[in-house]
């Protein structure tokens, strides 16, 4: 039998269409409406909630745990402050990308963190690796559900229920209370949009979510399945991990293995070229260091924008409507090189949209260095008819959709009107 | 403000086609000019915050017939496009009954079987074969239309491509398009269903904005033309955009104004300046700029009017200076507006009985018009030059959708309301306008119990006030009615039907030019093409 989440009493009135599938063994909605869109528009107009539970949740603390932690991720943790939070990911001794997570400093030597996949054998064992003995790693992930709250209302509905978010910043943390409970909050999220994470204890769950849903009512607050989150997060340029990588720990062939070089997360290292004020020794950092100096990446991660005349003439010339309702798709396409030679086998794509708020399909693809600047054209594969057809695709950074909001200081519709056009009268 | 007394063109009219035309031109590097005689761009696309945080769509109000490639073309999204879907049709009945109609297909398939099993599986095939048909016109729609008058081989050949083009057509596509130029929207549908309820929510779409019934003859294109847009690829799907149509009018503002286009408001045009160019073969009359109702000339050797035929052709010019066959089909061109709104802020969201409390039976259009025969009755009334007394309503709650629309926890509601028409027998609007408002909260009321305590305000836009504010002649939402004798190659005149006019660098770009009305931004994007093949 599948586990269910602490939400999951308070959701399953909202789903509408009765279907669940499983995530990390929870059972997890893939939507609540009939209409995917209806739900990814909640992100990107309104104000989106989303169940992120079955997430694997650990606390990272003692006397050792910045060391500890400064050793394994990729990002420099001591550039954490406390009340702040990273994105980052942790390799292999190879340089290869063993997963993704955020970690949250609480305080000086207090971590929380989340993560698709089990970490906690492989965080013990690394600290008794590395001979750092005071460090304790627990799986909380029992303890704690995680409510995304998403949207550019998302500071309209959260700051009814506390002041904390008031000032927060992207990428920052609290800890308060609502409705009488401890949560902890973090202004982030996996859509690409104005958000919060709310760490909820698992007693407090039905709590908690009555306050939220109560306050987001007047903001139109929909409860969102995985698909419109996937949407969401593939215009944001965020990565999946099973979609667009895969983890170096369960890889059967190099192929399989990335490194942060070749999933576009340079951004990570702190002055990555031997940086000297860069004392860390974490895990993998010589083999990328390596790739880095030899520009010895095999491929980079991109974005791939389609031409949207293209795309609709290859279906016109069959005599078909182009599918772009609703439409994503996590199976891995070819990429081409244009050129005189057809069918050039350059490349993939992983995760693959149409993008309703671009009104384009849009993909993420892993393409050898000299195709992998920005603007540089290439042939995507789709099938038509169960024929392969090529459309031309053009080379771009991501996210594809970045609104200001997402790191601006917002303000709240109760307290700010912004009309939209003057007043008029007729 | 840009107070520059010469540009490469000049638009006339800031609608939405006025706005795309003048976008393409700007973009391919002329020095471009709107000229709007309202204080705001959006012509019959605008937003208007009439009482604080509630925001009216005072005329048009929902988007589904824009092109796509305009929104590539002009790079709008970067520019705030932002089309939300409006998923679900609420189709109330009488005594309490309705039909709620969604985005899956399956679960619409149930709810159609409780009035019928048959017509569950009819209205698949009647949608099928309506999306094919929409699919073969689909190029037509994206083309300038041929010249059926001239004789010159290029456009012989044009019209002979057209013809290939339609004996082309599969068998059964081409049958079903001569049922829509041929028959009601009322017959086409009984032939497939037979619930009056599913019936009479489909045929909504054949006879909005226009001064027909359900067996009017002219129904069946209305209704075709209403499903030749689309929401993401989902022939016949509308949205909704992100501040109303307003907000989609402001995006074209500032795509245009972001490829180095002027907006200048308030600057109502008196007349086209024009002078006799006999030296230019085909033309002895050529266009040289604008005089603003203030005397201000503007010179430019493009000159596009965004509105009406009737404006743009007798108005604008001295009809004298057209051959005698355009003025008498402009002449002859219906315009017979017969369309209002009724727009609400609502406390509240309004209660259907036995759906008590829900709010998502609003989120896409609410029909009220429950059978044929009331639909036939309130045409009657139109017939007989009053408006009806029972109205046909195609309502929104658009804060369902965008909650910027209006205060947190209030709502407003746009209503379109039919029949209304122009020429009332004894009576003028001015002294109906707010009979007719009473006359949709009582309708309202009947079907939404305790409607009217909802009420905070209301705004009534008869068709004179379409014709007053916005400047569409007789307050004709679509800028002449979408009737066979004046689509594609008659729009709005045979021969006339390429943005061209007798007069050399004077075009039309309005919805009164092919494709035609519904915030579709066709015509202006055909005829800037046009403009542009000609002066490049």
């Amino acid at each position: 039998m599948p586990e269910t989440t602490p939400f999951h009493d308070c959701l399953t009135p909202y789903n509408e269409t009765g279907i669940w599938k499983h995530w990390s063994g929870y059972l997890v909605a893939p939507r609540y409406q009939y209409s995917t869109t209806a739900e990814y528009y909640a992100i990107r107009d309104s104000v989106a909630v989303l169940d992120t539970s079955p997430l694997f949740k650990y606390r990272i603390t003692g006397a050792d745990c910045l060391r500890f932690l400064e050793t394994v991720m990729v990002r420099d943790i001591t550039q954490c402050a406390v009340g702040a939070a990273q994105y980052t990911c942790w390799c292999d001794p190879d340089g290869f990308v063993l997963q993704d997570g955020v970690i949250m400093r609480i305080s000086e030597n207090e971590f929380w963190m989340s993560s698709a996949e089990p970490s906690l054998r492989y965080f013990r064992a690394t600290a008794a690796e590395l001979g750092i003995q005071d460090v304790e790693i627990q799986d909380v992930s029992r303890e704690y559900g995680i409510l995304a709250v998403q949207g550019p209302h998302a500071y309209s509905v959260v700051s009814q229920l506390t002041e904390a978010v008031d000032a927060m910043g992207y990428f920052e943390l609290a800890e308060t209370e609502i409705a009488g409970c401890p949560v902890l909050i973090s202004r982030t999220g996996y859509t690409g949009d104005l958000g919060y994470e709310l760490w909820i204890r698992a007693e407090d769950a039905q709590s908690v979510w009555q306050r939220l849903i109560d306050a987001g009512k007047n903001f139109n607050i929909t409860p969102i399945g995985l698909e419109a989150l996937k949407m969401a997060r593939v215009e944001a340029g965020l990565l999946l991990l099973g979609v667009d990588f895969e983890s170096a720990r369960f890889a059967w062939v190099d192929a399989q293995r990335e490194s942060p070089i070749e999933l576009g997360w340079r951004w990570m290292l702190r002055k990555p070229e031997n940086d000297p004020d860069d004392p860390r020794q974490f895990i993998g950092r010589a083999a990328i260091e390596k790739q880095i100096n030899e520009r010895s990446n095999r491929w980079t991660t991109v974005g791939l924008s389609i031409d949207w005349h293209d795309y609709e003439r290859v279906y016109l010339e069959a005599g078909i409507m182009p599918p772009k309702h609703d439409l994503y798709c996590e199976s891995a396409r070819s990429v081409y090189r244009r050129g005189e030679k057809e069918w050039d086998y350059a490349g993939y794509a992983t995760s693959f949209l149409f993008s309703s708020i671009l009104k384009k399909p849009i993909a993420i693809a892993k393409l050898p260095n000299d195709l992998a600047k920005p603007g540089t054209e290439v042939d995507l594969e789709i099938s038509i008819m169960h024929k392969p057809v090529n459309v031309l695709a053009t080379v771009q950074r991501m996210p594809f959709f970045n609104p200001a909001r997402k790191t601006q200081q917002p303000t709240s519709a109760l307290t700010s009107e912004q009309p939209l056009t003057g007043k008029i009268s007729s | 403000m840009n107070n520059d007394t010469h540009y490469d063109a000049i638009v006339i009219g800031g609608g939405h086609n006025g706005l795309v035309n003048a976008a393409y031109l700007a973009k391919a590097g002329l020095k471009t000019l709107v000229l709007e005689q309202r204080p705001l761009v959006g012509g019959a696309a605008i937003t208007e915050e009439l009482i604080p945080g509630y925001k009216f769509t005072t005329f048009s109000y929902a988007l589904s017939l824009l092109r796509p490639d305009i929104v590539q073309d002009l790079d709008l999204v970067s520019h705030g496009l932002m089309v939300l879907p409006m998923t679900n049709v609420f189709q109330p009945g009488f005594d309490g009954e309705y039909m709620f109609l969604g985005p899956d297909s399956d679960v619409n398939f149930h709810e159609i079987s409780r009035f019928s099993a048959e017509d569950a599986e009819s209205y698949r095939d009647l949608s099928h074969i309506i999306n094919r048909v929409c699919h073969a016109l689909k190029p037509l729609v994206d083309k300038i239309p041929p010249n059926s008058v001239s004789q010159h081989p290029a456009d012989l050949a044009e019209m002979a491509d057209l013809n290939q083009y339609m004996d082309d057509l599969p068998e059964d596509v081409s049958a079903m398009l001569k049922k829509f130029t041929q028959c009601s929207a009322g017959e086409i549908l009984d032939e497939y269903l037979e619930s009056d309820l599913l019936k009479a929510q489909i045929v909504s779409s054949g006879i909005i904005g226009s001064r027909v019934g359900p067996y009017s003859k002219e129904s069946g294109l209305v209704w075709l033309f209403h499903k030749l847009g689309e929401y993401d690829g989902v022939q016949g799907e509308w949205g909704f955009h992100k501040g109303g149509n307003g907000g989609f009018t402001q995006v074209l503002a500032r795509a245009f104004e972001s490829m180095g286009g002027t907006i200048r408001t308030d600057a109502g045009v008196d007349c086209v300046l024009y002078g006799n160019d006999n030296g230019k073969e085909g033309s002895d009359k050529k266009v040289t700029g604008v005089r603003l109702k203030d005397s201000t000339e503007i010179s430019a050797p493009i000159v596009v009017s965004a509105l009406d035929p009737r404006r743009t052709f007798m108005q604008l010019v001295n009809s004298d200076d057209l051959p005698a066959d355009l003025v008498q089909a402009i002449t002859d061109f219906k315009f017979q507006g017969t369309a209002s709104k009724v727009n609400f802020a609502l406390s509240a969201i309004p209660n259907f009985p036995g759906l008590d409390g829900r709010s998502d039976i609003f989120t896409g259009f609410t029909n009220i018009g429950p059978s044929f025969d009331y639909l036939e009755e309130a045409f009657a009334d139109c017939l007989a030059g009053r408006f009806s007394r029972k109205p046909f309503l195609d309502c929104c709650v658009q804060s369902t959708v965008d909650p910027d629309m209006s205060p947190p926890g209030k709502h407003i509601m746009s209503c379109f309301v039919m029949y209304t028409p122009y020429q009332l027998a004894d009576s003028d609007w001015d002294s109906e306008r707010e009979n007719l408002g009473d006359t949709v909260e009582a309708t309202l009321e009947e079907f939404f119990p305790g409607f009217s305590q909802l009420v905070e305000h209301r705004e009534v836009v008869t068709p004179l006030d379409i014709e007053r504010v916005v400047g569409l002649s007789e307050g004709n939402i679509f800028a002449g009615e979408l009737f066979s004798p004046q689509m594609f190659l008659n729009r709005p005149a045979p021969g006339w039907n390429q943005y061209r006019t007798p007069i050399d660098g004077y075009y039309q770009c309005g919805s009164g030019t092919h494709p035609g009305g519904g915030v579709m931004g066709g015509p202006g994007k055909l005829a800037a093409k046009q403009i542009l093949n000609d002066h490049h």
